[in-house]
C-alpha cells in the first residue's frame, strides 16, 4: 500500500524523438502558409508545361465496322454538341445500313441519319451480310475541299483537323460539290459550310469527340497518329485498314477496320 | 429561302429520292443561277470570237455584225455575275475573292480572268474602237449626248489619221489578245467543273473544251437572231452574204461541239468506269428530255441537218436552193433551236452532276421554284436584262454602218 512512484513521464527528446508534439505542432501552423502557397504555385505551373501545341498532333479516327450496331448514340450526341439543325438534311455524322443479299444486291439506307437507329428489316428474302457504317468528314491530308475554296474559308489546321471559318465563308458551296464523300451542308441559318470538326473544341481539352464519347461498342477511335501511345496506334497495329475512295487521292484520315466492298 | 421553306422542299425532294443519296445531298447545291451563269458567259465568249473573226481573219462579210457583236458582249458581261451573287450564301462577303483569294480554286482565280477580259479586254476594244466616232459624234449633237461621248473619249479627242491608225492599230493588238481571252474566260468555266474529281458527270478533260465551242455556237446563234432582229426594227434589209457567212460559221463551230459531245458519249461507253450504270439511269429517266431531246437532237442534230440542206455552209450554193425569206426563216428556228440547245447543255451538266449521289446509288430531284432568288421569273429576268443594256449600248454608241464616222468626215469636222 505504499504510494508507488509513478513513473515520470518523459518528454518527446528523452525517449529518442528529435520535438515533442507541441513543437511539432508548432511548426506546422508556422509552415501551413507555404503548405497553401505551393498548390496555386503547382497549378500555373502545370498550365505552362501544358499549353497546346498543334505541330505534336496529328488527329484521325479509326472506326471498327464490325463493332458499329446502328444504335445512333454518336449522330445524336453529335448534333446535340455541335447545334447542328434536327432536321432530316444537315449531318455532321451518320450511319448507313448496308443490307447485301444472297444474289448479291445491295441495299444502302440511313433514315434520318441513323439518329434514331434503323427499323426492322420486313424483307423476307435471304441475307447474306449485313453492318452498319459511321461516316463523317475525313479529315483528308490532301482535302479537295481546301483546295476549291476560293476565300481559303476552310483550312487545315496544323495538328491535321480541316475547319471552316463561319466568319469567312461566303457561301459559294463550291467545297460542299468537291468533297467526294457527301460531308458537308450548307448551315440553313448561318448560310455557311459546316461539317465534322473532330469536335476540336473538345479535341484542344483533351477530350474526345462527341461521337467516340457515346459510342457503346467503342466501335469509334480517336487519336493521335504523332502519339504512339494513341488508341489509334493499337488500333493500327490490330486491324487491316482500307480507306473510302482511296483512289481519289484524298488521303482520307478517317480509317476503316472490315469494310466491305460495297461500300462508296 | 426562309428556314422552314428550306425544310418543306427539302421533305418533299425527299419523298421523291430513288436509290440511296447521302444525308447531305438532299439539298441541291447550284441551280438555276448556277445554270445562266455559264450561258451567259458563254454567249459572251461566242460573241466576242466572232467579232475577231472580222477584225483578225478579215472575214470582211461579217462587217456588219461587228459592232453589234462586241456591244452584245459588253451587255451580256455586265449581267454574268449578278446570278452568281444572288446565288452565293453571303454576297456581301464576296469582294474577298478579290481581296485575298486563294490561289489554289479555280473559281477564285476565275474572278481575276473575268476581270481581265471584261476591263482590258472588251471595255478597251470597245473604246479604241468608237473612240474617234465619239469624238465627231460629240462635235455634232447638242445637249446630254454631247456630255457623255465627250466624257467617253477620255479626253483623247485627236482624230488626226495617225491617231485614228493607232487606234486601228492597238484595237487590233486587243483582238488579238482578247482571242484567247475569250478561250480562257469560258474554257475556265469549264475548268471550274472538269476539276472536280468528286463528281464522275463533271470530272473530264473534255468539258472546258465541250464549254468552250458550245459557247462559239451559242454565241454565234445569238448574232444571228440579234442581227436580224436589229435589221427588222430599222427597217433595213438583211445582208444575206452576211447571214449566209454567219451561217457557216455556226455550222463549222457546230460541228466541232457535235463530235467533241459524242466523243465524250462514246469514250464513257467504252471504259464503263464505276459509275456508268447511275450515269446510264440518269441519262434514261432524268435527264432524257433535256440531254436526249432538247440538247442532242433539237439542239445540234436538227439544226446541223437544216445548215447543211438548206444553206450555202458546204459550198457556194446550198444543196436544196430556197428563197431568201424561208432562208432567213430557217435561220431563226435554227438560233432560236440552239440557244435551248445550248441551255439545255448548261442544264444538264450544272443540274445533271447533282442528281445522281456520289454514292453512285440514287438519283434526287430538282424542285425549281418559280418566285425567290433562286425562281424561274428570276432566272428570265435574268436572261432577257442583257438584252434591254444592249438596247442602251446601242443607243449611247449605235453600232450600224450608216452612222459609223468615215475618215472622210472626220477630215471635214
Amino acid at each position: 500500500m505504499a504510494q508507488e512512484t509513478r513513473p515520470e513521464k518523459r518528454s518527446a527528446t528523452e525517449k529518442g524523438k528529435s520535438q515533442d508534439r507541441r513543437t511539432f505542432l508548432k511548426q506546422c501552423l508556422r509552415g501551413s502558409p507555404l503548405l497553401l502557397g505551393i498548390l496555386p504555385l503547382e497549378a500555373e505551373g502545370a498550365e505552362e508545361e501544358e499549353a497546346y501545341q498543334p505541330e505534336e498532333h496529328l488527329y484521325g479516327m479509326g472506326i471498327d465496322v464490325d463493332k458499329c450496331i446502328g444504335c445512333g448514340r454518336c449522330v445524336d450526341a453529335c448534333k446535340n454538341e455541335n447545334d447542328v439543325p434536327r432536321e432530316p438534311f444537315f449531318f455532321r455524322t451518320w450511319v448507313e445500313r448496308y443490307v447485301v443479299r444472297e444474289e448479291g444486291e445491295v441495299e444502302v439506307d440511313s433514315p434520318n441519319g441513323g439518329i434514331d437507329g434503323f427499323p426492322l428489316q420486313v424483307d423476307d428474302r435471304e441475307v447474306q451480310r449485313t453492318f452498319f457504317v459511321p461516316k463523317l468528314c475525313n479529315h483528308c491530308s490532301n482535302a479537295p475541299c481546301v483546295q476549291v475554296c476560293p476565300v481559303g474559308a476552310t483550312f487545315t489546321t496544323e495538328d491535321g483537323v480541316v475547319l471552316v471559318d463561319p466568319d469567312y465563308c461566303i457561301g459559294c458551296r463550291y467545297c460542299i460539290q468537291a468533297c467526294p464523300y457527301g460531308a458537308r451542308f450548307l448551315h440553313p441559318e448561318t448560310r455557311t459550310a459546316e461539317k465534322c470538326t473532330f469536335c476540336y473544341h473538345r479535341v484542344r481539352r483533351g477530350l474526345q469527340p462527341a461521337c467516340v464519347e457515346v459510342c457503346p461498342t467503342k466501335a469509334r477511335v480517336f487519336g493521335d497518329t504523332r502519339q504512339r501511345s494513341s488508341p489509334l496506334a493499337r488500333f493500327f497495329r490490330f486491324n487491316k485498314i482500307q480507306m473510302l475512295k482511296p483512289h481519289l487521292n484524298t488521303e482520307p484520315k478517317v480509317f476503316y477496320a472490315a469494310l466491305d466492298a460495297s461500300v462508296g | 429561302m426562309e428556314s422552314a421553306e428550306l425544310y418543306a422542299h427539302l421533305h418533299l425532294v425527299l419523298k421523291q429520292v430513288t436509290g440511296y443519296i447521302y444525308p447531305n445531298e438532299a439539298e441541291l447545291h447550284w441551280g438555276l443561277l448556277v445554270v445562266v451563269y455559264p450561258y451567259l458567259t458563254g454567249l459572251v465568249a461566242g460573241a466576242f470570237i466572232l467579232a475577231s473573226l472580222e477584225r483578225v481573219f478579215n472575214v470582211k462579210a461579217l462587217e456588219p455584225t461587228y459592232r453589234l457583236s462586241l456591244l452584245t458582249a459588253l451587255a451580256f458581261m455586265i449581267v454574268a455575275p449578278v446570278p452568281l451573287l444572288a446565288h452565293l450564301g453571303h454576297p456581301e462577303r464576296a469582294f474577298e475573292i478579290f481581296l485575298t483569294p486563294h490561289l489554289q480554286s479555280a473559281m477564285a482565280m476565275f474572278g481575276f480572268v473575268y476581270a481581265w477580259y471584261l476591263g482590258v479586254v472588251l471595255l478597251l476594244e470597245i473604246w479604241f474602237d468608237y473612240r474617234k466616232d465619239m469624238v465627231v459624234w460629240a462635235g455634232q449633237e447638242r445637249g446630254w449626248r454631247r456630255w457623255l461621248h465627250l466624257a467617253l473619249t477620255l479626253g483623247a479627242t485627236d482624230v488626226s489619221e495617225k491617231s485614228v491608225a493607232l487606234d486601228h492599230k492597238i484595237g487590233k493588238a486587243i483582238t488579238i489578245i482578247g482571242i484567247p481571252s475569250a478561250f480562257l474566260l469560258h474554257g475556265y468555266v469549264g475548268f471550274i467543273f472538269g476539276s472536280v474529281k468528286a463528281n464522275p458527270w463533271w470530272s473530264s478533260v473534255l468539258i472546258p473544251v465541250v464549254f468552250l465551242f458550245s459557247a462559239i455556237v451559242s454565241g454565234i446563234a445569238l448574232m444571228v437572231i440579234i442581227y436580224m432582229l436589229s435589221c427588222m426594227l430599222r427597217w433595213k434589209k438583211v445582208d444575206m452574204t452576211c447571214l449566209d457567212t454567219l451561217a457557216t460559221y455556226l455550222f463549222y463551230a457546230l460541228v466541232i461541239d457535235f463530235s467533241l459531245e459524242m466523243l465524250d458519249f462514246i469514250h464513257r461507253l467504252y471504259e464503263a468506269e464505276e459509275s456508268i450504270k447511275i450515269l446510264s439511269q440518269l441519262i434514261s429517266s432524268k435527264l432524257f428530255i433535256s440531254l436526249v431531246i432538247l440538247q442532242l437532237f433539237m439542239g445540234t442534230v436538227l439544226p446541223l441537218v437544216s445548215l447543211v440542206l438548206f444553206s450555202p455552209v458546204l459550198h457556194r450554193r446550198a444543196l436544196v436552193q430556197i428563197p431568201d425569206e424561208l432562208r432567213r426563216m430557217m435561220y431563226w428556228g435554227v438560233a432560236i433551236l440552239i440557244q435551248l440547245g445550248i441551255f439545255s447543255t448548261r442544264w444538264n451538266v450544272v443540274v445533271g452532276g447533282q442528281l445522281f449521289s456520289k454514292s453512285l446509288r440514287g438519283l434526287t430531284v430538282y424542285k425549281m421554284e418559280l418566285l425567290g432568288l433562286e425562281g424561274l421569273l428570276m432566272g428570265g429576268f435574268l436572261l432577257v436584262l442583257p438584252l434591254f443594256i444592249l438596247a442602251l449600248l446601242i443607243w449611247i454608241l449605235p453600232p450600224w454602218s450608216d452612222k459609223e464616222v468615215s475618215m472622210q468626215e472626220v477630215a471635214q469636222g
